[in-house]
């Protein structure tokens, strides 16, 4: 591994302490994973010893089995489990199961990764490669649709409680860009040195998330971090560096913000201490998932939200309020967008006792109307970066918590 | 025919045309001019002009209805005289569309003053006129087969026949005069024959042979099915011989000949036996010629009808028997006795199927007997289910048999396919298209067994739709469907396990080979842990 390189970004040279290393919470070494694996694979092997049909233990993944603590400010997975006891009609996935740890197993002796489409694919290899641990296929106990092993993979996630990275399993998702006074310090893979990224240098372009986000280090100057919903207005506060003179680090979250995306707001924030604020459309889908994800985590990863969320975040906007201070274009609210606000304010622990969103929920369903962030684009193309985000920004009180 | 036009065209038909003038003006029949052309028309020769009418339509169908006609009256002489059937059932090509038909079989034989009327003469029989089951109905089949031979071959029939050990087998040709309805002997001597006894009928005609759901190679399984105690040969007319063995040696039940029931009677046989009767008065008439007409009833009718019971039998006239026919209908008269009716039997049904059809499974019911319009009758139903040779997702083949005899054309027509049709398969797990008959590998069997099936034409061929034979034939076919029912969802229960044990047998590797890489087992130890939990997962199945 250690090999010689010639001197690439002096990674020495970090002038102030303003590199604010903190402790990260998540263990980053392998080593609990490879105990919970085997600690389970011990389990399953006792119980056919004794003559029982062994069980897995599958906390249930979903809002139904998640709790949300506001002192906390995430959501935790309650104790409902899924008890699978071996049967004919769970022998398949089951034997699934078993087999995905043992896979699990040999990425973490090997110090290897695979994206779950790899995955997929590594069990339709051939069968009779039997001799080698963890890289043979899986012949007829494969996967017809990667649907069946994604969904293996996220249970044995939920069972064995680390996250699916230290598995050894990674996406293979586009986890957003990053833009502004931002360093980012990270390590070559090619040379295993340090390097510094600065995130102002990318032109036009941008820095992108990876997927394994845990180690990396930052250096910046900005005052908050801006995460906004889609990537057509990324390019407009980008195009317009709107960073510089707002002092900021701006993200694009496209869509639902991935775990990586998540992780690494969280692990920025906390290293620098910098606020977040959050910018969606105006609608149910916005709030619901987007924003919820990004500050407190969802359902179906309630076991490992503690780490990617961003509990103090905020949204910034589009709130119902502003439809209304800034007279904006909209579009009416469909019925699966009332829905989804009604379910919300019932359903979702996050906003269930949350008076100012279930105000606003309520607000929004009452105006039946939606709008989006490039809507500002009627009071003028610039307006939302030379207006619109400027005044919020002074009134925090006008943000969602 | 018509004789006296002299000038143009000599139409067949009925009205004489004026000779050709500028004007051309019809010149009107007069009643004399008419009654110069009326005259009898014989049976022979309304037939000869109306075959389709008798199931000759067609020269592939003719060919049919020859061995068909030849194969029913073999069949029931040798079961009135209490002989097993063994028949020969040969067809020969002679070139293009000629054939030659031959039926032997091993029956009593025929009195040799019988054959020319048997052979020659069109409505001469032994069954038209007595209510029994059999298999002729009319007297008229096998003399319409040789006069079809006759007009399109100009050959006599040829007949063979000897009624025992020691007495002379006598060959006769005959030819029948269709005007008058009379077989002409062209000759007739003694021959040597090998058989002991029985009757061998052979008739040149024109025909097809040709595979398939209406071929005589068809005709002749079927007949196989509803006649297991039938041994068949058939030499076929590219030289294959095929046999049809027995699979019972049991003949069928010996049935009584009765007398009509009252109900079945239309006025115009009413009126005829009126005339035939020896009895002198009403009420005796009523209690001679009817089944289930006591005295009493005899004086039930009588009342019933306001005729008085004493009432002379040859002078009634029109209105008094109208009064009779519905004094009967007023009557409350005992349904008519069934021991006249023989069903094939479930075992010996399934016999002949299992014999024709190979299937996984088998089911059949015989339904107790019922009347319609005085008539009784049975119904019987079969089916075969599944096999290699029955095709899996086609439409069902539905067999229809009356009296022992398949009937192969006029499907839709018929009461039993409607009956086949109507019934709900669906809830014997059995798909089945709306308004269709049942898809998969199933075969259907539907038996009439009746003193008289009501056909819808002299040919034969579908069985006439009266609510109680329709209604009977459902139920016979619901008694199979759940039969059957029972039988697919225990091979269901038998499928489901083996599938269940192939899919634990599948996987169950799978958890040993990740537990090795998970725990460094050894191999030992791996087949160790599929070995129980193939223990654990057979004993307990959900």
């Amino acid at each position: 591994m250690a090999k010689k390189t010639t001197p690439k970004p002096a990674p020495e040279k970090t002038p102030k302490a303003a590199t604010k290393k903190r402790s990260t919470l998540l263990d980053l070494s392998r080593t609990p994973a490879m105990k919970k694996l085997t600690g389970q694979a011990e389990g399953i092997y006792g119980d056919i010893k004794s003559g029982r049909r062994p069980s897995l233990r599958i906390p249930i993944r979903g809002l139904s089995n998640v709790s949300f603590s506001p002192r906390k400010g995430f959501f935790t997975i309650g104790d409902k489990v899924s008890k699978r006891t071996l049967s004919y009609q769970t022998v398949k996935p089951f034997a699934q199961s078993v087999r995905m740890m043992a896979f699990s197993k040999n990425l973490i002796e090997t110090d290897d990764f695979a994206s779950k489409r790899e995955v997929y694919y590594t069990a339709k290899g051939s069968a009779k490669r039997g001799s080698e641990p963890g890289s043979a296929g899986w012949g007829p106990a494969a996967f017809k649709e990667q649907d069946e092993s994604d969904a293996i993979m996220d249970d044995m996630e939920a069972m064995v409680g680390v996250n699916r990275e230290q598995l050894g399993f990674i996406p293979a998702e586009q986890n957003g860009s990053v833009a502004g006074e931002l360093i980012v310090i990270d390590i070559d893979p090619a040379t295993g040195k340090k390097i510094e990224i600065d995130c102002t240098a990318f032109g036009r372009g941008s820095y992108s998330i990876p997927s394994r986000v845990e180690g990396l280090e930052f250096r910046t100057s900005a005052k908050f971090v801006l995460a906004v919903e889609t990537a057509a207005l990324f390019e407009r506060l980008n195009g317009h560096a709107y960073w510089r003179d707002g002092k900021c680090i701006i993200t694009a979250m496209g869509g639902v913000p991935t775990r990586a995306n998540r992780r690494f707001v969280r692990l920025l924030a906390d290293a620098c201490k910098l606020p977040v604020y959050i910018f969606t459309d105006g609608d149910p889908y916005g709030y619901c998932n987007i924003y919820r994800t990004m500050k407190v985590g969802s359902g179906n990863a309630a076991h490992i939200s503690e780490f990617f969320c961003v509990p103090h975040a905020k949204l910034i906007g589009v709130t119902p309020q502003d439809i209304r201070d800034y007279s904006l274009p909209t579009h009416p609210l469909e019925d699966k967008d009332k829905k989804r606000a009604q379910d919300a304010i019932k359903n979702d622990p996050f906003f269930k006792n949350n008076k100012p969103w279930i105000h606003a929920l309520q607000d929004m369903v009452k105006m039946g109307v939606r709008v989006e962030q490039q809507a500002f684009a009627a009071r003028g193309l610039n307006y939302v970066l030379e207006t619109y985000l400027p005044e919020k920004l002074k009134r925090p009180d006008k943000m969602l918590p | 025919m018509a004789k006296k036009e002299k000038t143009v065209q000599a139409p067949v038909g009925e009205k004489a045309v004026a000779p050709v003038r500028k004007e051309r003006k019809h010149i009107h029949e007069t009643a004399e001019s008419m009654a110069a052309r009326q005259r009898d028309i014989s049976v022979s020769e309304f037939f000869a002009k109306n075959r389709h009418l008798l199931g000759f339509d067609s020269p592939r169908k003719a060919l049919l209805t020859a061995i068909k006609e030849a194969v029913d009256n073999s069949l029931d002489a040798c079961e009135e005289a209490g002989i097993l059937p063994a028949i020969i059932v040969e067809v020969k090509n002679l070139g293009r569309d000629r054939y030659i038909i031959s039926v032997q079989d091993n029956g009593p034989g025929i009195m040799k003053k019988q054959i020319p009327n048997i052979f020659g003469k069109l409505l001469y029989g032994s069954k038209f006129h007595r209510l029994k089951m059999s298999r002729g109905q009319q007297g008229i089949g096998i003399s319409a087969a040789g006069m079809y031979g006759m007009l399109t071959t100009g050959k006599p029939v040829e007949i063979i026949s000897r009624t025992g050990k020691g007495k002379p087998a006598h060959h006769f040709r005959l030819q029948i005069d269709t005007k008058k309805n009379k077989p002409e002997i062209v000759s007739d001597t003694e021959i040597e024959w090998d058989a002991d006894h029985g009757t061998k009928v052979a008739i040149e005609l024109e025909g097809k042979h040709m595979q398939g759901r209406q071929s005589v190679d068809e005709y002749l399984r079927q007949t196989a099915i509803a006649n297991p105690h039938v041994l068949i040969t058939y030499l076929d007319p590219n030289g294959a011989t095929i046999i049809y063995e027995r699979s019972t040696q049991e003949p069928p039940a010996h049935t009584q000949e009765i007398k009509p029931h009252p109900l079945g009677v239309e006025l115009g046989v009413m009126q005829a036996m009126l005339k035939e009767t020896r009895a002198r008065n009403l009420a005796g008439f009523l209690q001679n010629e009817f089944s289930r007409v006591s005295k009493r009833v005899a004086e039930d009718i009588c009342a019933a009808a306001e005729l008085k019971p004493g009432a002379s039998v040859s002078r009634m006239g029109h209105v008094e028997l109208e009064k009779l026919m519905e004094g009967i209908t007023k009557t409350k008269i005992m349904n008519p006795p069934t021991n006249c009716v023989a069903p094939i039997g479930e075992e010996q049904l399934v016999r002949g199927l299992g014999s024709v059809v190979p299937a996984d499974f088998y089911a059949s019911t015989t339904r107790p007997p019922a009347v319609y319009r005085g008539n009784p009758f049975i119904i019987e139903a079969a089916l075969a289910y599944g096999g290699q040779g029955q095709e899996a997702d086609g439409p069902a083949r539905v067999l229809r048999i009356a009296n022992r005899v398949p009937l192969l054309y006029q499907q839709g027509a018929c009461c039993s396919y409607q009956a086949v049709v109507q019934t709900n398969w669906r809830n014997y797990g059995i798909t089945q298209p709306r308004g269709g008959v049942p898809q998969g590998p199933v075969t259907i069997v539907v038996h009439m067994a009746s003193v008289w099936v009501p056909f819808t034409s002299e040919s034969k061929e579908a069985i006439a739709a009266y609510p109680e034979i329709e209604d009977e034939i459902i139920k016979a076919l619901q008694e199979c469907g759940r039969k059957l029912k029972i039988f697919l969802s225990s091979r269901k229960r038998d499928m489901d396990a083996q599938r269940k044990q192939d899919y634990i047998s599948t996987y169950l590797p799978h958890i040993g080979i990740g537990l090795r890489e998970l725990l460094g087992l050894s191999e030992k130890e791996e087949h160790k842990v599929v070995e129980t939990l193939t223990g654990l997962l057979e004993r307990h199945r959900e």
